[in-house]
């Protein structure tokens, strides 16, 4: 019989291959990402009792989240870091990207490697020193306060200690972010730079019209990836904790929250819960910006 | 705000999870115990000694090292590998998620006396009754043996205690010209001489240390915490609380203690330069000064208490015993090495050559004990003081069965007193609050 002419099935060896390319993938990210995720929605629905031990609890455990103080607390606190750190990062990064991009900045690949290596600075050292620098006793706050003859800066109070965990982010992840928006900004052909020269348009114009419209991609990118950081902020707070106790309380950020719970409070289906709510806001916001930041005509 | 650092964020979150699956799985076996033919006479834990094996040890305690060779050398056929777990805190986190796992769950361990019942209630340890244990009380102070054994059982065998004792600088003293305080109001005075000398100096430090606070409770005769197991009384206004909140208030509304938390490398540092020119702390405290300031060789004195009004008073700040988790592989073995341990001589010894302080009354009232002149001490003979603090301990004194999550919210309430110089009081209030109503979600019938 002749062979029927037009659309064959792919083979099996053909559906092979594409599956042992993709099985790799998908075993980690079942094992990594799928398994936990289902395990702690498993949990959510439990209660830990010290007496007792672990019963089932359907959804009365979302139920306490919502009305949890704690948790509210908590997630308002990076809520606020959110809206005031990451456009003031963003902002700076950008300004350092633009500026590094200008060629009209000397020693440029010195900014950009010294932008940047706060970066390569492990979190814990990170805040470790600049932990440090704010006692107002020993480090530079001290000496600052010192030289002026009054109190200018003291980090280690109510009202600015959030502030000082912002300072501390900014520090670490400009140069991060910089880096992002400027490989962004590499990709921008020549010629468009040249057509806009002929055209007249001064640096300013460019900025406008091509460097930031190019940008545009690496920037939502950039504030997605910002927006998981404030949400998860944990760190650089549970360091601070341990010189400032009474400050940095045992709720300050949602993760230090279920942290604390889980490890100290015997409640890791509460926790886990705290995990799942605080996660479902975090894609939902990072999903809005998303679909904000892509559209066309924005 | 990057790729790593939500990665190295969710990393957390996953062990977390992960810590949490385990737990879950594992939840359902807690009380189960482990197995029919629990527990052994004398006889048998020594001929399993004799035959040997191998033990797993976890410890935060300096000493166990020299221990351990000790014992190798009584027991060549035992195999005891060390795992240094840092801290209480850490130990029992470490401990808590090993028991989840259902996997690497050591054999002895230990265990801060304020952690037992959190472990205790969940049925995690085992109870050395069947093994004779309770033959072991009579070498105890009453103090440590009651704190092993409660709600009907023998968890742990004491290694150490801590009534408390007030170190100071000598030099400082000398120095401001003022003597040793004897009560607390003098306390008070020195505190005040002192800041007035140097304000950048300070008689104590503390930024609102939970431990500190409930030894001191303890030692102005306060028992807030109350418990058989099931039913939990809470009140941190009874007499002895208000009579040492009342009495610490000035310290915190005069500033007149450094806000500096201890363990920290400038709290080593403040102890060595006199910054801080006294520290009032569990009995274990020469092995950390000699150990973690060196500069203040020949300087630092050891004095009882300050009393409230006269009277001889103490309490125990920390102290630790040695469990046997109920999930341990290997509990024969494990019961002859904790029972060496923590009642031998040979090992008590070396536990004290090198700055431990006993449990066992043999060794706390040895002449060789109390004769002992510390050269750190400048000659001091500091065990007579430190043996007497011993006996002066308050009884009745029970730790709530949720301690240390109780001490995880400690700063969140009562803390806040050192911060804005609000009222203490007020702040143990809330503390009791917030614990009337952990404890009632746990399962526990609380009132306060």
């Amino acid at each position: 019989m002749p062979p029927v002419p037009g659309r064959r099935p792919p083979s099996l060896r053909v559906s092979a291959a594409g599956w042992s390319f993709v099985t790799p993938f998908l075993v980690v990210f079942t094992l990594m990402i799928i398994t936990p995720l289902v395990y702690s929605m498993y949990l959510s629905l439990f209660r830990n009792q010290l007496m007792g031990g672990t019963t089932f609890a359907g959804f009365a455990n979302y139920v306490t989240a919502f009305s949890d103080p704690k948790l509210w607390d908590g997630a308002g606190r990076v809520g606020l870091f959110l809206l005031v750190q990451v456009p003031i990062m963003l902002s700076l990064a950008l300004i350092a990207a633009l500026a590094i991009d200008s060629g009209r900045l000397h020693g440029k690949s010195f900014f950009r490697v010294a932008l940047f290596l706060p970066y390569a600075v492990p979190g814990v050292v990170a805040v470790l020193m600049w932990g440090f620098m704010y006692d107002d006793r020993l480090g530079l706050t001290a000496s600052l306060n010192d030289l002026v003859g009054f109190a200018l800066v003291d980090p280690y109070t109510k009202k600015w200690i959030l502030t000082a965990i912002g300072n501390i982010v900014t520090w670490e992840f400009v140069g991060y972010n910089m880096l992002i928006l400027y490989s962004a900004l590499k990709t921008v052909p020549n010629e468009i730079y040249e057509a806009a020269a002929i055209d007249g348009a001064n640096q300013f114009r460019i900025v406008r019209s091509i460097k930031l419209p190019a940008v545009r991609g690496a920037l939502v990118i950039a504030t997605i990836f910002s927006i998981l950081g404030s949400f998860q902020l944990f760190n650089e707070p549970n360091i601070l904790k341990e010189i400032q106790p009474a400050l940095i309380s045992s709720y300050y950020t949602p993760n230090i929250y279920a942290y604390n719970l889980t490890f100290v409070g015997n409640q890791v289906s509460y926790a886990a819960t705290v995990a799942i709510v605080m996660g479902l806001i975090t894609a939902v916001l990072a999903y809005v910006v998303q679909l904000r930041g892509t559209r066309r005509d924005a | 705000m990057t790729i790593t650092r939500n990665r190295r964020v969710a990393l957390g979150a996953m062990a977390t999870l992960l810590a949490a699956s385990l737990t879950a799985c594992t939840g359902g076996d807690g009380g189960g115990g482990g197995g029919g033919s629990e527990g052994a006479s004398a006889e048998e834990i020594e001929a399993a000694l004799e035959e040997g094996g191998s033990i797993t040890y976890w410890t935060w305690t300096p000493q166990a090292e020299k221990q351990i060779e000790e014992f190798e050398k009584a027991y060549p056929n035992v195999d005891v590998s060390l795992v240094d777990t840092v801290g209480a805190g850490e130990g029992n986190t470490k401990l808590q998620n090993a028991i989840a796992a259902g996997d690497g769950v050591p054999d002895v361990v230990q265990i801060e006396y304020q952690s037992i019942p959190q472990f205790q209630l969940q049925g995690q340890l085992t109870d050395l009754t069947a093994y004779g244990f309770d033959e072991l009380e009579s070498l105890y102070t009453a103090s440590t043996w009651g704190s092993v054994s409660q709600n009907g059982g023998i968890w742990g065998l004491p290694q150490d205690s801590g009534p408390m004792a007030l170190f100071y600088n000598q030099e400082v003293f000398d120095e401001v010209g003022v003597e040793v305080p004897t009560t607390w109001d003098e306390y008070i005075q020195v505190a005040r001489a002192i800041k007035e000398d140097d304000p950048d100096r300070c008689l104590a430090n503390d930024s609102g240390d939970p431990g500190f606070t409930t030894s001191m409770i303890w030692q102005a005769g306060g028992t807030p915490f109350q418990n058989d197991g099931e039913t939990v009384t809470i009140d941190l206004a009874d007499e002895g609380t208000s009579r040492f909140a009342e009495m610490y208030q000035p310290l915190i509304d005069e500033e007149l203690i450094c806000q500096l938390p201890g363990w920290s490398d400038e709290w080593y540092q403040a102890l060595g330069d006199g910054t801080i020119a006294s520290v009032a702390l569990g009995a274990w405290m020469p092995g950390i000064l000699e150990d973690g300031v060196p500069d203040g060789m020949g300087t630092w004195r050891v004095a009882p208490m300050p009393t409230y009004d006269g009277t001889p008073t103490n309490a125990e700040n920390g102290g630790s015993t040695e469990s046997i988790p109920e999930a341990a592989e290997n509990k024969l073995l494990a019961a002859g090495f904790l029972k060496w341990l923590n009642s031998s001589d040979e090992s008590i010894q070396a536990f004290m050559e090198t700055g431990g302080f006993p449990a066992t009354v043999e060794h706390l009232e040895s002449e060789e004990f109390l004769g002992y002149e510390s050269e750190y001490f400048g000659g001091q003979k500091i065990n007579e003081v430190l043996g007497a603090a011993a006996a002066d301990v308050n009884e009745g004194w029970q730790y709530l069965p949720w301690q240390s999550y109780a001490n995880s919210i400690f700063s969140d309430t009562a803390g806040q007193a050192w911060l804005d110089k609000s009222s203490l009081l007020d702040g143990l209030a809330a503390w009791q609050e917030e614990n009337v109503s952990y404890g009632t979600d746990q399962g526990f019938t609380v009132n306060g």
